[in-house]
């Protein structure tokens, strides 16, 4: 569980980790776009774009296998999908509990499976080499309108705050429900999920009541309703050069793909 | 592990670009009125609130109770959070943590990310909260009650959340709807009832230790009337996904026909963008169609509003800066 807290950007010096966030946003939701447009069957394109997004995961000094490995966390919501296997209507391949897997179906399949793992290693190579803050920043120039993104800014800084407070609930909870292996201990189903459900309601309590001290704390110092943000400097043709070279290859693999490989 | 906060998520890949799209404009309308409601609803103090909220309910959904089987329940919050703050806070504070999930910690995919604020924002937020008011309302409104109902609010929210992200996938031809309906819907179910539980626990603390905050909602009726028409949108898109669905009825399908003519026209250009996009078993029509479904529930709610705002100013306003809990610390 603690994984999913984990804070993702790790400093680096690179290229990818100096461009500006403004174009590795926009970089990373068109590469994105390019993945899931790819037509369906069209193999050969595959190991084009991971070999591009690999070599930038490269150049970040992330590692392109590194980057694939922490990829595979959305790997079991492909089950969702799984189903594609049997009811996809084409040749019949193999046999499996009685129902039959059909070509189209396998084609199908390893298709989304392959588009959103190599989704999530664009996002991830995004949110690795780009603080958060950043990210934020680059989302305001994007037109995000500002009081969402003050609010994501806030959730954002109280985020481990309060992370550590449910982590200490836990903790408390641990420390006082000893018990003896082999016998019964605690209470039934119905027990342990009033506990929860009065740990969730203190959560809220204690952090409705830290917004309204916070609230109290900004006003003195004068705040007025508005967040400011950060004035954006103009963007440089070398930055957006850079972020076009993947952009650039990406369409290159797709004519490529619905010329000649689109099954 | 497949932990049930991830069942939800959908990944990028899942989704066509224009389901994804689809699923962008909504969220980006839903979003837009409630920045606009809560500001009203909570002035100044609503970015602090809110932000805090958002990390309130990222951190609440790691307060887990065990089940069975190495198995463990936990909260999704988005009707906790409606019934605590009133749906439109509930979709701002659903849409920072489902955001910052996605751009963070690579919980769904940034295409995805448009359905699923709305999935377990809007529609898993606004269903319970509807369905908190509704069943409330006719049971008299009895505090006994007030768990029962929270608790059957919640649990309606998640299975209909996942429902309408079935639909989702369905459209989009990753599943197939008579597969995804029922075991996303049946999974739910379950996972519906440990929220169920942990929103009633909640809410009888809350009752315990700061009634007010229960009773403030009293405050927000003033929302309440524009909140029907965000309600009716959230069930008249749901419909007009489910529309195609039912056009193997001749009825439905005789509708289609009529419609097609200026469909196909609309729908052209996206087409050539997708040439071959195969969807199993609901033809290309279907997916016209609920594309025009929406834009036309869009703009029928769009006037809708615009005749609300211009026969009705609500006077309320004026109440927006006044704080609404007194205590502090």
């Amino acid at each position: 569980m603690s994984g999913l807290f984990q804070e993702r950007y790790e400093a680096g010096n690179s290229l990818v980790h100096h461009l500006d966030a403004r174009i590795k946003v926009v970089t990373a939701i068109l590469l994105i776009v390019g993945i899931v447009l790819t037509p369906s069957g069209a193999f050969p394109a595959y190991p084009l774009l991971w070999a591009v997004i690999g070599s930038l995961a490269v150049i970040g000094n992330i590692g392109a296998w590194r980057l694939a490995r922490l990829a595979a966390v959305a790997l079991p919501f492909t089950l969702a999908a799984a189903t594609l296997l049997f009811t996809t209507p084409g040749q019949p391949v193999v046999a499996l509990m009685g129902l039959w897997i059909t070509d189209a179906g396998v084609t199908r399949f390893l298709d989304i499976v392959i588009k959103s793992w190599l989704s999530v290693q664009v996002g991830l190579l995004l949110s690795i080499t780009t603080p958060f803050t950043d990210l934020v920043w680059a989302l305001s120039c994007l037109r995000v309108p500002n009081p969402l993104l003050a609010i994501i800014g806030f959730m954002y800084r109280y985020l481990f705050t309060l992370k550590e407070e449910a982590e200490r609930m836990l903790r408390a909870r641990a420390a006082r429900s000893g018990s003896i292996v082999g016998y019964k201990s605690g209470g039934g189903l119905l027990w342990r999920t009033r506990i929860a459900g009065g740990m969730v309601g203190s959560l809220f309590l204690r952090s409705y009541e830290r917004s309204e001290r916070v609230y109290a704390a900004m006003l003195a110092r004068g705040y007025s309703g508005q967040i400011k943000a950060r004035i954006a400097a103009p963007l440089s043709w070398r930055s957006i050069g850079l972020g076009a070279i993947p952009v650039l290859i990406f369409l290159a693999i797709q004519v490529m793909a619905r010329q000649a490989w689109s099954g | 592990m497949f932990t049930p906060i991830l069942a939800l998520h959908i990944p990028d890949g899942f989704l066509s670009v224009p389901v994804s799209v689809v699923g962008w404009l909504l969220a980006i309308i839903l979003i837009a009125i409630a920045l606009r409601q809560t500001r009203q609803q909570f002035g100044e103090r609503q970015i602090p609130l809110m932000g805090i909220l958002a990390a309130c309910i990222f951190a609440g959904q790691m307060l887990n109770f065990p089940v069975s089987g190495g198995t463990s329940g936990h909260l999704l919050g988005a009707t906790l959070a409606a019934i605590l703050l009133g749906p439109y806070a509930a979709v701002l504070v659903m849409t920072c943590v489902v955001g910052v999930q996605a751009l963070l910690f690579q919980d769904g995919g940034l295409l995805a990310l448009g359905f699923n604020i709305f999935n377990m924002g809007i529609v898993a937020g606004f269903v319970g909260y509807a369905a908190y008011k509704w069943v409330w309302r006719m049971m008299g409104g009895s505090p006994v009650t007030q768990f029962a109902v929270a608790g059957i609010a919640a649990w309606l929210g998640v299975v209909i959340g996942a429902a309408v992200c079935a639909l989702q996938l369905a459209v989009s031809g990753t599943s197939p709807l008579r597969i995804a309906l029922p075991a996303m819907v049946g999974i739910h179910m379950l996972i519906g009832i440990g929220e169920a539980l942990i929103t009633v626990g909640a809410i009888s603390f809350v009752r315990q230790t700061r009634p007010d905050l229960l009773n403030a909602d009293s405050t927000q009726v003033a929302t309440l009337g524009s909140g029907w028409i965000a309600v009716g949108l959230v069930i008249a898109i749901a419909l007009a996904f489910a529309s195609p669905l039912a056009s193997s009825h001749p009825d439905g399908l005789e509708f289609v026909a009529e419609q097609s003519g200026f469909l196909q026209l609309a729908q052209n250009p996206a087409y050539n963008i997708l040439p071959d996009y195969t969807v199993p078993f609901i033809q290309d029509q279907a997916l016209t169609t609920i594309v025009a479904g929406i834009i036309g529930v869009l703009v029928v709610t769009g006037v809708g509003i615009g005749v609300a705002r211009l026969t009705g100013r609500r006077p309320e306003n004026s109440r927006a800066n006044a704080p609404q809990t007194s205590s502090s610390r």
